[in-house]
């Protein structure tokens, strides 16, 4: 077998290369920076190369090699790209080819198009190993332009009644899709952690507000705040009062998950695919093993077995998803 | 059903009351009348038998959306609401629905009698016309409870606000089992004398522990001191020659407490009593537990009867001759009283006594002995108060022996460690806090352990989401708390930590709506402190 399934990762032997290690290894391939992708410790990394300065930022001084997309390296004879995975700014799929024998490590992904990353790209293989965050019938999300519609409505309304609308979304990939389908011409402002991300992306900061110690109550009068999870409960939110909370978040499909969060709106935003997109995911690669990793692994395993009569097994990984409690696979600040 | 859906959803997203209360004013003063007494039955929990069998409706739901059975199951178990799984399992479409709630209603019950192959058409029909937040209101119509975080006291608000009326006469006039009628609720409300159902109860007057120190209150001499008791409170009604007894959850439990049916022939017409059901025997009062155990079964043998007997210990008097006297002082109540529970002259009646005390130190003595006699403490009644409407304060104090106590609701559970390792036996607790359920306690032990068995039973059938070890379940179950003390605690999401906390009961005879809020507690917290 090309890949194999170890403690500290996803291995490829014959490239001596590990995809997404938990544990330091000495080369790492990086499909995304999210925190439970890329983890610092390990020699050397490779990534695509829009998630280089996000991952600078977040990993501090590493030594680092980047691919665009579609480009092809080779090590000891195993043919190695990057492709699309439509998840955040910079995500890949991992491709491995090797004597005809063909992998395709999709890291997460959506299918849906979100209008900021470049869309997910459908590849043919005989081995697929897949996400599961939402792999139940029951996750189906919106599309973008519905969103938009939802968002900005509430956020109006919000206005109209004098309160500031508080939007929670994890810094990297979602603050800058809520930024994107954002339509006001009310001042926004961004918890320090999100404009700086937004600043290693180059995604362009100047109509925002950052927020210092020196902010005045006055500045917003109402107006659009986006954060993170951490600033859920925490005293820093309550210089907005009077405002409304929203979640952007894709287990705000289910309405307990909403109100234990006790959030006054959930917004199904998600950056993974839904049911129907893993499911077209995995029919397009054509693949007749399937390796399901983090989310209802065995449950969706079971369900590609029934129905579409393929091997597929569930791989246990230290991989997260979309995070439930603090929507943050993120650290806080930089680490030096 | 277009605009109750948005209401529903109003109410469910919303957590600050005052929100809710105008949407609810929005909406009653909107609709028209028969959509508005259906909205009103429905948000105060009454609704119409499910018309539906449940595996009926498990199997057609799998049927319309295309999932084996076992992916439906799977589904289910993790969104832990039938109505909600299966508005998120049938495919997405418009809404293409002009039926009003009451129409909705009316269907509702009459599909009820009909062969299952019509039900299904009707249900098919409404399934594949509704957009997903009908679909999700329509489901929660048909299947279990029809919840949505509005209190009654909520709803009478809004009603008090949309018609102008007294928010006591809207409590009065809308108390009790209405939901056989069709009621136009303005002309209700607005009504001179409507002529009420018979068994009507009045709204019960409720009491706060007593949080403040003795040198605010009036001196003792005014005050009637009566036991604490720890009972099923209610309301005893005499009216037309029928007995009506209905518990403070507003449930008319008359065939459950069936001794008190001879009142009929010793209580004159138009008689009302408040007290405590207790279950007493041998001049003593039995353990709560005894009545619920005989509450809980569906027939009451002769043995039962003999073994559990029950009585009301009656300490106030609402009706007289077919008078409201809620206005009168309590001591001409009082007199009253005893005068009608004397002339009954029957064992199931007895008077709670009124207790002498001379100096508030002799008050902390009887309030400790409280306890040998079966009490929970003391209740201090001034004797000028009229009998208000739900809970004040001022007036009415309950002064309970310690520990402190607070009913609060199930939320987390995980699995306990060593002979107990298999069990869901560490629990979480929240309590209301504006509308919202927030945690704010863990409690362990103190269920025996054939209730733990059955409480992880319960716990693994309504789960609705897992983090590692924890499971979040159903807000249901309900549990007395015990503590010894009360600190204000920064460090928690409530504000508040508790000392010793463990399970003193399961409360099955109390829903979530019934339990305390976290402003009860910052009280008792000031209180103390
Ligand atoms: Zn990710
Ligand atoms: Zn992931």
């Amino acid at each position: 077998m090309l890949i194999q399934f170890t403690n500290r990762g996803i291995y490829c032997p014959q490239a001596d290369v590990y995809i997404d290690p938990w544990k330091p290894v000495s080369k790492a391939i990086i499909t995304h920076a999210h925190s439970d992708h890329a983890r610092i410790g390990n020699s050397s990394y490779l990534s695509h190369t829009d998630s280089e300065s996000i991952l600078r930022y977040r990993l501090g001084e590493i030594s680092l090699q980047t691919l665009p997309y579609n480009e092809t390296v080779v090590m000891n004879g195993v043919r190695i790209s990057l492709h699309p995975a439509g998840h955040v700014i910079g995500s890949a799929q991992v491709r491995l080819e090797y004597q005809g024998e063909v992998w395709v490590i999709s890291g997460d992904y959506k299918v849906k198009k979100d209008g900021l990353t470049i869309p997910f790209e459908p590849l043919k293989c005989q081995h697929f190993v897949t996400e599961s965050t939402f792999g139940l019938p029951i996750y189906n999300f919106p599309e973008s332009d519905e969103l938009k519609i939802r968002l900005n409505d509430w956020v109006k309304e919000n206005a109209e009644r004098g309160l500031n609308s508080v939007i929670i979304g994890y810094a990297l990939g979602k603050a800058q899709r809520i930024l994107n389908a954002l339509e006001t011409d009310l001042p926004i402002l961004l918890h320090s952690t999100i404009y700086n991300t937004n600043a290693a992306l180059g995604f362009d900061n100047s109509r925002y507000i950052k927020f210092t110690q020196e902010f005045k109550k006055e500045q917003l009068n109402p107006g659009v705040v986006v954060a993170t999870g951490t600033a859920v409960g925490s005293p820093w939110l309550k210089r907005f009062e009077p405002y409304r909370l929203a979640f952007c978040s894709g287990w705000m499909q289910l309405r307990g998950a909403r109100r234990r969060r006790n959030a006054d709106k959930g917004f199904v935003m998600s950056d993974h695919a839904d049911w129907k997109g893993l499911n077209e995911a995995v029919e397009a690669t054509g693949a007749e093993n399937v390796y399901v990793t983090h989310g209802y692994k065995s449950v969706f395993a079971a369900w590609l077995r029934e129905r579409y009569k393929i091997n597929a097994v569930e791989v246990e990984t230290l991989f997260e998803g979309e995070g439930v409690e603090n929507e943050s696979p993120e650290p806080e600040a930089p680490q030096q | 059903m277009k605009a109750f859906t948005e209401l529903y959803s109003q109410l469910d997203q919303s957590t600050k009351t005052n929100d809710k209360v105008s949407a609810m004013v929005t909406y009653f003063t909107h609709t028209h009348a028969a959509d508005a007494f259906w909205a009103f039955a429905l948000l105060t929990g009454r609704r119409p038998k499910r018309p539906v069998r449940t595996s009926d409706l498990k199997l057609w739901a799998t049927e319309l959306a295309q999932v084996p059975y076992w992916l439906f199951e799977e589904s289910y178990s993790v969104v832990g609401d039938l109505a909600e799984t299966i508005s998120l399992l049938i495919p997405l479409q418009e809404s293409n629905t002009h039926k009003s709630l009451t129409e909705v209603m009316n269907e509702i019950i009459a599909i009820q009698l009909k062969p299952d192959e019509e039900k299904k058409q009707w249900l098919f029909n409404f399934w594949n016309n509704f957009s997903r937040e009908e679909l999700f209101v329509f489901n929660k119509l048909i299947t279990g409870s029809f919840r949505v975080g509005v209190s009654q006291q909520l709803v009478f608000k809004a009603l008090s606000k949309t018609y102008d009326v007294d928010e006591r006469v809207v409590a009065h006039k809308l108390m009790g089992d209405i939901s056989s009628q069709n009621l136009d609720l303005k002309e209700l409300l607005l009504g001179e004398t409507a002529s009420f159902d018979a068994s009507k109860p009045y709204p019960f007057y409720l009491a706060y522990q007593l949080d403040i120190p003795f040198s605010e209150l009036d001196d003792i001499q005014y005050w009637q001191i009566e036991l604490k008791y720890d009972g099923i409170r209610g309301q005893i009604i005499v009216r037309n020659n029928q007995v009506h007894v209905w518990s403070r959850g507003e449930e008319l439990m008359t065939d459950k407490f069936i001794e008190f049916d001879i009142l009929k022939s010793l209580l004159p017409n138009g008689t009302v009593l408040d007290g405590e059901i207790l279950p007493f025997k041998d001049n003593r009062i039995l353990s709560f537990n005894e009545m619920q155990k005989r509450i809980g079964r569906k027939n009451i043998s002769k043995k039962t009867l003999a073994d559990v007997p029950l009585c009301m210990m009656c300490y106030d008097l609402l009706e007289h001759n077919g008078e409201d006297i809620r206005q009168m002082p309590l001591y001409e109540r009082r007199k009253l009283l005893e005068t009608v529970i004397n002339s009954a002259d029957t064992s199931v009646l007895k008077l709670s006594p009124v207790l002498d005390c001379y100096s508030w130190e002799m008050l902390d003595v009887l309030r400790n002995e409280s306890k040998t006699l079966g009490c929970e403490g003391l209740m201090l009644k001034h004797k000028e108060s009229i009998y208000e409407t739900g809970r004040r304060r001022g007036k009415w104090w309950k002064w309970k022996v310690d520990p402190y106590t607070v009913d609060a609701v199930l939320i987390y559970a995980q699995a306990g460690h060593g002979r107990r390792a298999n069990l869901y036996t560490d629990y979480t607790f929240a309590i209301w806090d504006k509308g919202e359920l927030v945690p704010f306690t863990k409690a362990y032990s103190g269920l025996t352990d054939k209730e733990l068995v059955e409480v992880d039973a319960w716990i693994k059938k309504n789960t609705i989401e897992k983090f590692g070890p924890v499971r979040s379940v159903k807000a249901e179950l309900v549990f007395e708390i015990a503590f010894e003390g009360i600190n204000a605690s920064p460090r928690h999401k409530s504000g508040i930590a508790l000392r010793f906390p463990r399970i003193a009961r399961w409360r099955k005879d109390k829903n979530k709506e019934e339990i305390n809020t976290k402003e009860d507690l910052l009280q008792l917290l000031n209180s103390v402190s």
